[in-house]
């Protein structure tokens, strides 16, 4: 302990700490101040951005001594009191901030920026920015907001709001009302999983193999136990319940017992009273393993020769065989004029959501916590209580989960993490737990995007007619099943395209291997077929001679079109509508064309995916909405806000309902103690399934409410009018929150519950409705290629999507933004590599997401093509942007270049060796430079 | 983890020394930590008994002018090396490099003598240096000593520097002059790790007419296990005029005489020769034009 003279935010502290501590911990341990956020330890994602003596450091290197005498600022000193700074507040204007992890980093790295320069560029935000990344807006936003606090700062007046047009507003639907809490994420008040500190909280570790696949001969953790300062070490022995978990398949070990089969498979965890001794007691814990062979890659494991991974599933390493099948596939070959057939690959991608996992147990009878109680940031807060409750041989009923605001997502926080391992932790020790990952473990451990190879094969007529596509995928499931059945399902019956193709064959083996598992990721498989898919259609349109544009409008589906999986399209269809919008931007183009050493080009791609689990499977979410007499309601749902925003959904979906002002309302999400169940967030089903419950359970309250205004004002209750938190009759005005009191007094409870299913589904391979709905969006990229170096840039992306109907239309297209940048890092910058099971890419410097500096422009039109039973017309849009940008970039390589890129990312070595040779397809990428 | 137990903020080089002795060598120097802490991170090393932070020793924390000469403490980051007015005008080469290491965050801690003292074959400002000619002060064996920036490497990561035992001190150069001047370019990927595929920085002088190259330095990096200098290719364009015809030569020259490997994930070999030929190109004339017009913009700066 030694002491230490700075100033925060204005006040000057003097502290005794140890001299080990980094700036990033002394914030936000030794004064609280959880706002700087840790995303890396490794100088990479810049969130921990704070400013020392006015200048920008990530405070996560930043050893605190070296702070000594310095002044420090953290988000938490932005705002005047309640003033917000103009960045602040042009951050929630412009839409800048969906799940406000990285928010502090951009707001104190931008706020440095103009600190310096208050005629900031595009280049010089590019500049200033550039090592502090966004997961979630694509970045679109956030160059806006700093654009737009720079004017105030100026005394100008700030830049309007860049919103989406839309077909008709409602009362609250259909404007852009800022996000729940994010007054919170601009402040630093917001608290994600990492922010809550317990009384005589302990720290979790988790001990995992270094082998992707091995025989566990022994484990010995004496020597951990005897290190003071451990309460706990427990290994598979000490799982109380069933030692298994899996949302499809039960297949995962909670700790491994006999065999370990990825690099990353937990073998043992560990409390202690510090992280250093739980860090410490790990490396005391000795495990003997006997390596086994490795199956390193799908198709190898569905040889024969490949030894079974998991000897009690039926079909051996097959995890799952997924057909479609549609009409007559001999047939639709035999009327092709031509016949396209390639392969295609795409590597495994990393989610790389800047909030690294943590969950935090309490143990049943600590201060306030009746049962067992895990805090954390989760996808599926109901299917983890189930999981926590089996592993630990509990009821559900005592076992509550409790959502945190979540860092990010985008699928990766679906699948049980330390969930289990907190509980079990906090349920031997009798003290809370907290197991927080550090992004090196979770970069390992955690299910990430399928790594596909699909050889695809279309036919076409002269006339631009699709007649047959025939496709086999191969999908990397990695070591557990995790959601793989599902995404592979997804790239299937997706595989066809957004088209009318009369005959189909598609067949997917999604397998079990030694690699990292897979599972959800944004796009749900759908976004490894469309990359395979649109370049095929690209290659038909060329050995066609008819334009690319133009054989997709050919083909395009529409309302009565049948799918390949025999799902007659009755409703919202607006794809040739989203192509219309995106060729009209277009105007005067060229596909391709050079200017110096510089090759431009444009590529153009549909994509279309399903609304809601389908395929059969019940969907369903319940609300419950509470009436209060200040004339507020509070929308109670489980259903998970990661910053794609379905919190101001359920609320515009209420207001709407109630005629309320969208201010009066608050949301509860993810509480299974005080929440009903929403139901997974995943399949871009929330708007459409947890919007549906809101605006259900707030009729359900109208009428209760219309029926006690009615009696209070004598009148028949059909003629109360709901308006701005009123009720009225000719003339007669009562406040909403008198309504509630009076309801009250008269023992009425002003609360409702609704739960809503969805409409039916079919499994696949039965026919009929498949899925709920399906959106449509065209996008089209134009890329320049340098032809001295072989780089890649994409300079502009213009998209429209057809999302049925527009609920608050500046977060939907934050959501496009965030979709098709992250969609571009599929395309140009990133790939999990793994080498014969072994993870390379075990450092967040070894994947690089894309930066504020690759940016394009993005312009974004929304289509609204209503669904009859999605709320007010609307339907899924969380999934749909990232799926069309990569091969809409590979069009535009193309076009630019004449070389055809069949893998990603795009390698700039070989493309520029193809380019000067003439060779005109490519198949290595990045990760195959050696 | 606790990755060190003390964290010592010396005031003079004197008392860094001392510290150093007291430790024994099991004490680190520390100076923005951009490489050491994310290597410690990494594992690299176990956990320090000590770090001794040379930053905060004020004498090593100046750019000082003197005369034609310039010294730059090893304490100096990045961005003021970047905003120093003198340095973009007259050792242009040098902010270019120092320009497009990491992001601001990165350049307001990382030092110009951390970039060296890490000795990895491509660091960016090191390259920089090497086409520059500096000297390095090296505190060693209980001296202080002046030797030549390409004498300090050993090996990949490895230089006369134990990091445990010695403290480089500074630099000096000699600054442009007239008919002089410096470029440097990278070419990188958008993936992996945020190390140059291939560096390059030159630094020309021509003849009274400025018609003919008078001298060459070129540095590329990586092309061997220590950074080094491209003296073929240098002989070649002496006393050369300063046009295409010469840089072909010299392009020539450099694709006979250097022969670049393939690295995992960074580059092939033959894309490195291409990226040296390019390189090349891009950088002569620019430092030709320099030299003739006595102006210096840094390109790339931030961004590259
Ligand atoms: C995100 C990121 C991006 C980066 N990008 C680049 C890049 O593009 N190009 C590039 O070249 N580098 C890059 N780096 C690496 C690094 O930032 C630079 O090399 C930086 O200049 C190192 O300086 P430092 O002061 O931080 O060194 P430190 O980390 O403090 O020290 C590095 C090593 O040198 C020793 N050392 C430091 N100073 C002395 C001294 N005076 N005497 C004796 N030993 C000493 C230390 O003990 C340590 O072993 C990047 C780093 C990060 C985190
Ligand atoms: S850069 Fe500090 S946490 Fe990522
Ligand atoms: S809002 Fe930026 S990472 Fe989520």
């Amino acid at each position: 302990m030694s002491k230490l003279s700075l100033t925060v935010n204005d006040t000057p502290h003097d502290l005794e700490i140890p001299e080990s501590r980094t700036l990033a911990q002394l914030l936000r341990y030794d004064l609280g101040l959880t706002g700087t956020k840790i995303g890396c330890e490794e100088a990479e994602c810049g969130i921990c951005t704070v400013l020392v003596d006015g200048v920008p450091v990530d405070s996560c290197i930043f050893p605190a001594f070296k702070a000594q005498g310095c002044s420090v600022t953290t988000i938490e000193g932005l705002a005047k009191g309640e003033e917000l700074h103009p960045l602040q507040r042009n951050f929630i204007e412009h839409g800048a901030v969906q799940c406000g992890f990285c928010t502090p980093g951009l707001i104190m790295t931008s706020a440095a920026l103009l600190e310096e320069n208050l005629h900031p560029s595009e280049e010089d935000i590019k500049i200033a920015l550039k090592d502090t990344f966004c997961r979630c807006t694509g970045y679109t936003s956030v160059m806006r907001a700093i654009k737009s606090a720079a004017q105030e700062l100026r005394g100008q007046a700030p830049l309007p709001v860049n919103e989406p047009s839309v077909r008709e507003r409602g009362k609250v639907i259909g404007h852009s009302v800022p996000p729940q809490e994010v007054r919170e994420k601009v402040t630093g008040q917001a608290k994600y999983t990492d922010d809550y500190i317990f009384p005589g909280m302990l720290f979790g570790r988790t001990l995992r193999s270094p082998y992707p696949h091995a025989k566990i001969l022994r484990i010995d953790t004496s020597r951990a136990k005897a290190l003071s300062g451990v309460y706990a070490v427990l290994t598979y022995e000490d799982v109380p319940g069933e030692n298994l978990h899996g949302l499809v398949y039960r297949d995962w070990p909670v700790l491994c017992h006999d065999v370990v089969r990825y690099v990353g498979d937990a073998v043992a965890i560990v409390a202690a009273e510090s992280e250093d001794i739980a860090a410490k007691a790990l490396c005391l814990i000795d495990v003997e393993y006997a390596p086994l062979p490795v199956v390193a890659d799908p198709v190898y494991a569905h040889s024969p020769e490949a030894p079974i991974l998991h000897p009690n599933h039926p079909t051996g390493n097959l995890l799952k065989h997924i057909k479609v099948r549609h009409g007559d596939i001999d047939r639709g070959f035999t009327e092709a004029d031509v016949i396209i057939e390639r392969e295609y690959r795409t590597p495994i991608i990393e989610h790389a959501f800047l909030e690294p996992e943590c969950s935090i147990g309490v143990p049943a009878g600590v201060a306030d916590h009746e049962k067992l109680t895990v805090y954390v940031g989760s996808q599926i807060p109901y299917q983890d209580r189930n999981q926590i409750a089996l592993a630990m041989g509990l009821p559900e009923e005592q076992v509550r989960v409790i959502g945190t605001l979540i860092g990010g997502g985008f699928g990766g926080k679906e699948d049980i993490a330390g969930q289990i391992h907190a509980a079990m932790l906090a349920a031997v020790t009798g003290h809370p737990v907290k197991m927080l990952y550090t992004r090196q473990e979770s970069l390992i451990f955690h299910p990430k995007r399928h790594a596909t190879i699909i050889r695809i094969k279309t036919g076409a007529k002269k006339d631009g007619r699709l007649t047959a596509v025939q496709a086999t995928l191969y999908g990397d499931g990695g070591a557990y099943a995790s959601l793989s059945d599902k995404v592979m399902t997804r790239a299937t019956t997706h595989a066809t395209g957004p088209y009318d193709v009369p005959n189909a064959k598609i067949d997917c083996y999604a397998m079990y291997t030694n690699n990292v598992p897979s599972g959800a990721f944004r796009g749900f498989g759908v976004t490894q077929s469309a990359f395979a898919v649109e370049q095929n259609m690209d290659l038909v349109a060329e050995a066609l001679g008819i334009d690319p544009i133009a054989l997709r409008l050919i083909n395009a589906q529409k309302v009565g079109v049948t799918t390949a999986t025999g799902q007659v399209l009755r409703d919202s269809v607006g794809l040739i509508e989203t192509i219309d919008k995106v060729r009209a931007d277009m105007q005067n183009f060229q596909w391709g064309w050079r200017e110096g050493h510089k090759a431009y080009g444009w590529g153009f791609a549909c994509a279309y995916k399903n609304t809601g689990l389908g395929g059969g499977a019940p969907d369903k979410a319940e609300a419950e909405i509470e009436a209060f007499e200040d004339g507020t309601i509070e929308v109670r749902i489980a259903a998970a806000d990661m910053g794609q925003g379905i919190a101001h959904v359920v609320a515009q979906c209420a207001a709407e309902e109630l005629s309320l002002p969208y201010n009066r309302v608050k949301v509860l999400l993810c509480d299974t103690d005080r929440t009903p169940n929403g139901g997974p967030t995943t399949g871009s089903r929330q708007t459409y399934i947890s919007g549906n419950a809101s605006r259900m359970a707030a009729g359900v309250l109208r009428e209760a409410l219309a029926q006690s205004a009615a009696e209070l004002l004598d009148v028949p209750p059909e003629q109360i009018r709901f308006e701005e938190g009123l009720m009225r009759y000719n003339g007669h005005t009562v406040e909403f929150g008198d309504v509630v009191g009076w309801m009250k007094r008269n023992n009425l409870t002003p609360r409702s519950r609704y739960e809503y299913w969805a409409p039916k589904t079919q499994p696949l391979g039965t026919g009929g409705d498949m899925h709920i709905a399906f959106s449509y969006a065209t996008q089209a990229a134009l890329v320049e290629v340098d032809l001295e170096t072989g780089e890649v840039h994409v300079l502009k992306v213009l998209s429209a999507t057809d999302i049925g109907r527009a609920i608050n239309p500046l977060m939907l297209q934050g959501q496009i933004e965030g979709g098709i940048v992250m969609a571009m890092g599929n395309a140009l910058t990133e790939a999990f590599i793994s080498e014969n099971g072994v993870p390379w890419t075990t450092l967040l410097s070894r994947y690089k997401m894309p930066s504020i500096k690759h940016t394009p422009e993005i312009v974004s039109h929304l289509v609204e093509h209503p669904t009859a039973d999605g709320p007010y017309g609307a339907k899924g849009v969380g999934e749909i942007p990232s799926i069309n940008t990569m091969p809409a970039i590979a069009n535009a390589i193309y076009h630019a270049t004449g070389v055809r890129v069949f893998t990603v990312p795009v390698d700039q070595d070989s493309l520029l060796r193809a380019i000067k040779s003439g060779q005109p397809e490519l198949h290595t990428a990045w990760q195959d430079v050696r | 983890m606790k990755l060190w137990e003390r964290y010592h903020t010396p005031t003079t080089v004197d008392e860094a020394v001392a510290l150093l002795q007291q430790y024994a060598g099991t004490a680190r120097i520390i100076a923005g930590g951009t490489d050491l802490l994310v290597e410690m991170r990494e594992g690299h090393h176990d956990p320090f008994p000590a770090l001794i932070d040379i930053t905060s020793i004020p004498s090593l924390r100046t750019i000082q002018i003197e005369k034609d000469t310039v010294y730059i403490g090893a304490g100096v980051a990045h961005t003021p090396i970047v905003k120093n007015p003198v340095l973009v005008e007259r050792a242009t080469c040098l902010v270019e490099s120092c320009g497009v290491i990491g992001g601001p965050q990165v350049r307001n801690v990382g030092t110009l003598g951390g970039n060296v003292a890490h000795a990895l074959p491509a660091g960016d400002g090191t390259t920089s240096l090497v086409a520059l000619d500096a000297e390095v002060e090296i505190f060693k064996n209980g001296k202080r000593r002046w030797v030549n920036i390409l004498e300090m490497f050993t090996g990949p990561g490895q230089s006369l520097l134990d990091s445990t035992r010695d403290v480089l001190l500074q630099f000096r150069f000699r600054l442009s002059g007239k008919n002089e001047a410096t470029a440097f370019k990278r070419i990188m990927r958008p993936q992996g790790v945020a190390l140059p595929i291939l560096g390059c920085a030159v630094w020309v002088r021509l003849d009274e007419s400025r018609e003919y190259f008078d001298m060459v330095r070129v540095c590329i990096a990586p092309i061997a296990p220590t950074p080094t200098r491209i003296s073929e290719l240098e002989e070649v364009l002496k006393g050369q005029p300063a046009n295409e015809v010469s840089i072909q030569k010299a392009v020539d020259t450099g694709l006979k005489v250097v022969h670049p490997r393939t690295s995992k994930y960074r580059a092939t070999a033959e894309y490195r020769q291409e990226m040296m030929e390019l390189l090349l190109r891009r950088t002569l004339p620019l430092a030709i034009e320099r030299a003739r017009t006595g102006k210096a913009i840094p390109e790339g700066v931030g961004l590259k």
